[in-house]
């Protein structure tokens, strides 16, 4: 039989029992929406969770430590064999950054310090965490939209505050929700003004005698209180996470070189001094490279030079893993609706059959084949997949704009920006009409041979 | 078991014994007869003595328990399904005495019905439809369903879809069996009028004697699914 005089045979045949039809598909639909809102809210939950996390570049750096400073837990459990630890120090800088990929090598600086505004309201000292920020950093999420300008260069003496601690700053009284943006009035009490900062210096010490040292292999070191103007540039809501991120505890950001040109005294100046022979070291180097892809190169030659190397691409593949299984159980659900909806296939047409019977009695008198027969009931479970496949696609996207709004209402409201955790993308919705016409096909399968195999002598007998 | 040239239908020792529990009903037990090429065989018996089941048999729409059955030259027996639907397809038209149209189809639809199968192109179907319908005399109404027609008026568009795809054979179950007299005549004219134009061989069932004389030129008459007589009669009362 010729293609259209399937589609029209089985057409008429939907159209004569419109109701049952329309209820069928109808059925299908819902099946089909619950798959495209489950695996929709899947998709767009992972794609959110990758953007907020790609943009953070938190998947382009390897965060380096010594083994000096921290032994792997499991040492025989790495598959790189044990080189003697070394430090971290600019030798070792200068070696990560001649690796393939690197586009810098920085310090992960966190000092204490305290700062209070050269003229305000607040003359008492406040005291905060200063963190050193990379170039790179100004592509971060947090400068997205944040008050004031960036560091007008990597050594400039500028300062970036966090809201929370720009507050403590002006005296105002502390809030729970740290994503409210000062009013322009109180940042204009900032932006351009002079922090004073005071910390500790880390004056080293040449060995008496041992004049042939480098300058920076102290034995011993002077801590000498310094203070110095910078000037507030810009003040951001949340922290721009670079390498490992923090929990959000600094509160003054300067560009990492000027950081690094003050030799504040790092946590872990006291544990070199004990070592003899050491220089200035580090206690943890950032690395970032240009492509996610090389890190897992990059952070296996820096575990093979003798470091602890932690990136969260590795650390993120388990979530990677979690998201997949998540969202297989999601499709799962989804589908129940789905094979639930074809058993109403299945009723509906078996019904056809019995309604038909007279009809295809004729039909096989006047020269059907069983294969024509089988055909017809095919195309008509088809088209009930197609359209209720179709209908699905569509009240599934009506849905998650439903439940995407909801959420993001209630987001706006709680002061989060609004965000996209719906995500229905093209090939969802040619896999879910495929998947639809494949069920409902796999519920005419029986209808159809059944249909098939009716005796026309038997269905012709005029009762 | 060869047909020689002037033979139609034939059948050897032909058996359909349906089983029914533990007994066994002898519908069609054992008949051998043959119907020549252009003929009009009536087909005479008793209710159940196993008529509309030896038409089936001859049309494919069955299988025997055993015996032969050859229809212009094709052993029916030894044909598969798809084999015998293209028997039906090209070889048989049927009508049927409580007509078979499709309720949902318009009568233009149910003749045109037969060619779907047949693969005939849409252009060519509809001069055959309107030739078949020219030939069983049918000319308005035609977008009607079967069931705002007349009976004869059904029968004709039976008669037509029986026609379209111009088979050799024509079957007719009791073709008459729900028209008023009058009709009746006007359907047993146009069989026999498309017996003697288009030289179709024609099987027609019928339990009243006077119209297979008045009609037939061949009578068998079967008891108890045996074949009791065959006898040539020529047709009397031609208009
Ligand atoms: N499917 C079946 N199962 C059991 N018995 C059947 C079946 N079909 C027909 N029979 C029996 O076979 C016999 C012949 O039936 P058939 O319909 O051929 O008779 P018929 O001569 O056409 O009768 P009528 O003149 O009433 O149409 C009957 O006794 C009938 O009950
Ligand atoms: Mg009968």
């Amino acid at each position: 039989m010729k293609a259209y005089d399937l589609l029209e045979l089985s057409g008429r045949n939907l159209r004569e029992a419109m109701l049952r039809n329309s209820l069928t598909t109808l059925g299908i639909g819902v099946g089909v929406a619950s798959l495209v809102a489950m695996l929709s809210l899947g998709i767009g939950l992972q794609r959110l969770l990758t953007k907020q996390l790609g943009k953070s570049s938190l998947f382009d750096s390897v965060f380096v430590t010594s083994r000096q400073d921290f032994r792997p837990r499991r040492p025989g459990a790495d598959a790189t064999p044990l080189t003697p630890p070394k430090p971290l120090d600019d030798a070792a800088r200068k070696s990560f950054e001649k690796l393939p990929g690197v586009i810098e090598v920085y310090p992960s600086l966190g000092s204490v310090a305290e700062f209070r505004l050269s003229d305000g309201p607040s003359s008492e000292p406040q005291t905060g965490v200063l963190s050193g920020l990379p170039p790179s950093s100004r592509s971060s999420e947090a400068f997205d939209d944040f008050q004031g300008r960036y560091f007008s260069g990597p050594n400039a003496a500028e300062a970036i505050l966090k809201t929370d601690f720009a507050r403590e700053l002006l005296g105002l009284p502390e809030i729970r929700d740290t994503d409210v943006k000062l009013t322009s009035d109180q940042a204009a009490k900032l932006l351009g003004k002079d922090l004073v900062l005071r910390y500790a210096e880390r004056q080293s010490q040449p060995a008496p005698g041992a004049s042939g040292q480098p300058p920076d292999a102290a034995a011993s070191f002077n801590v000498v209180r310094k203070e110095l103007k910078l000037k507030i540039v810009g003040i951001v809501t949340s922290e721009p996470v670079r390498g490992i991120p923090r929990t959000g505890q600094t509160s003054v950001f300067l560009p990492v070189a000027f950081a690094e040109s003050l030799n504040m005294i790092q946590p872990g100046d006291l544990r070199t001094i004990m070592r003899q022979n050491e220089g200035k070291t580090y206690l943890a180097l950032i690395v970032h490279m240009a492509k996610s892809g090389s890190v897992p190169a990059a952070e296996d030659e820096i575990k093979k030079q003798g470091y602890n190397a932690f990136s969260i691409l590795d650390a993120s593949r388990g979530l990677a893993i979690a998201f997949r299984i998540v969202d297989v159980f999601l499709g799962i659900f989804g589908s129940l609706a789905l094979a639930v909806a074809s058993l109403g296939i299945v009723n509906t047409l078996v019904m056809a059959i019995l309604e038909r019977r007279r009809e295809i009695g004729i039909m096989k008198a006047v020269g059907a084949s069983d294969g024509d027969v089988k055909k017809i009931f095919f195309v008509e479970a088809g088209s009930m997949g197609l359209l209720g496949g179709c209908l699905g696609v569509l009240m599934g996207w009506l849905i998650g704009r439903v439940i995407n709004w909801g959420v993001n209402a209630y987001f706006t409201r709680q002061g989060f920006a609004s965000q996209d955790i719906w995500y229905v993308p093209l090939w969802l919705v040619a896999f879910a009409i495929g998947f639809s016409i494949l069920v409902s096909l796999l519920a005419g399968l029986y209808p159809a041979s059944r249909a098939a195999k009716l005796d026309p002598v038997q269905a012709l007998r005029h009762e | 078991m060869a047909l020689n040239g002037t033979e139609a239908v034939r059948a050897e020792s032909l058996v359909r014994h349906y089983k029914l529990g533990q007994s066994i009903i002898r519908a069609v037990d054992g008949v051998t007869l043959s119907v020549k090429k252009g003929e009009f065989a009536a087909l005479l018996g008793a209710s159940g003595s196993g008529k509309s089941t030896l038409m089936n048999l001859i049309a494919g729409l069955d299988h025997a328990t055993s015996g032969a059955i050859v229809v212009e030259g094709l052993n029916l027996a030894a044909l598969k399904r798809e084999q015998l639907a293209l028997y039906r397809r090209h070889t048989v038209g049927m009508v049927f005495q409580s007509f078979n149209l499709v309720p949902t189809m318009t009568l233009t639809e149910n003749v045109e019905l037969p060619m779907r199968f047949a693969e005939v192109d849409r252009g060519e179907r509809k001069t055959r439809v309107q030739e078949a319908l020219r030939q069983v005399g049918l000319g308005e109404r035609l977008e009607h369903r079967p069931s705002e027609m007349s009976g004869g008026e059904q029968q004709r568009a039976a008669l037509a879809r029986a026609l379209v795809n111009r088979p050799k054979l024509l079957l007719a179950d009791e073709p008459t069996g729900n028209l008023d007299s009058k009709t009746g005549k006007e359907i047993m004219d146009l069989i026999r009028d498309l017996n003697r134009t288009l030289g179709m061989t024609v099987i027609m069932v019928t339990h009243e004697r006077a119209l297979a004389e008045r009609y037939a030129n061949r009578l068998i008459f079967l008891g108890d699914g045996k074949l009791l007589s065959e006898s040539a009669n020529t047709p009397g009362g031609a208009r």
